[in-house]
């Protein structure tokens, strides 16, 4: 599990895996070919993205005849959902420390 | 295939602090200051200056933030890039004078939203990377 969540991390660190991820989780499932023709990227870098997006589980394929169909598995997002509350916590302490500082800078 | 902003979030803290706003500023920029209450760090208030805040790496971290500055408005706005484990966020300060002191806002931003996704709650099987987490925060010490 791990393993997955630092790949979940890379995989969305890429502005254009973002994007590929965001149009499945928003229009359902689709194919590679459908994908790269609303895409200014090529076809083998589109697929070397969602290959990137697999690994990481944040999409499955289904092989159909010669065409394979992507579609995004949000789910796999937990693990930032649950990063983001962790930085919640870490912001209200710093700012606790923050203000500490500023007493202590009068002195 | 660039429309990312709905994908992203934000987290705000925003606090009321009893102190000029002057003040503020130079413990928000002034590295021996930030040591003391973020992280060790080699930050200057000058756009485009490349920095790094360190603490204590730990399993699966290695405790490095990689920053650069982005904007520096003498005591009102300060913006630095925030990158870590892959993940590229933006931190931003703006100060603003009050009757009693200083109103302190912090936006972290850049996070992947659950909303984009229909991220729906279900339970998952991530308790070890919770674990972990908690590790890598509290590392942040």
């Amino acid at each position: 599990m791990e393993a997955v969540a630092n790949d979940v991390f890379r995989a969305l660190a890429d502005p254009t895996r973002r994007a590929i991820f965001e149009r499945l989780a928003r229009d359902g499932e689709q194919t590679v070919h459908v994908l790269t023709g609303r895409s200014d990227v090529s076809q083998p870098a589109i697929s070397k993205h969602l290959g990137v997006l697999k690994r990481a589980r944040l999409v499955r394929c289904r092989h159909a005849g010669r065409e394979t169909h992507y579609s995004a598995q949000p789910q796999a997002l937990a693990p930032l959902i649950d990063w983001m509350s962790l930085y919640g916590a870490f912001w209200r302490d710093r700012f606790d420390q923050l203000e500490n500082l500023l007493q202590r800078m009068d002195k | 295939m660039t429309d990312t902003a709905a994908i992203t979030r934000t987290l705000t803290i925003e606090r009321e602090l009893p102190h000029p706003q002057e003040k503020v500023w130079r413990a928000l920029t002034e590295g021996q200051l930030i040591d003391e209450w973020l992280m060790k760090n080699d930050f200057r208030p000058v756009v485009g200056h490349r920095f790094q805040f360190r603490s204590t790496p730990v399993p699966n971290w290695n405790g490095l933030i990689d920053s650069e500055v982005l904007a520096v408005e003498p005591t009102s706005r300060l913006s630095y890039s925030w990158a870590t484990m892959g993940m590229e966020s933006v931190v931003t300060w703006t100060l603003t004078p009050t009757a009693g002191g200083t109103h302190l806002r912090m936006e972290h931003s850049g996070f992947p939203s659950e909303e984009s996704a229909s991220y729906k709650g279900a339970k998952y099987g991530w308790t070890s990377f919770i674990g972990k987490l908690e590790n890598v925060v509290g590392g942040l010490d």
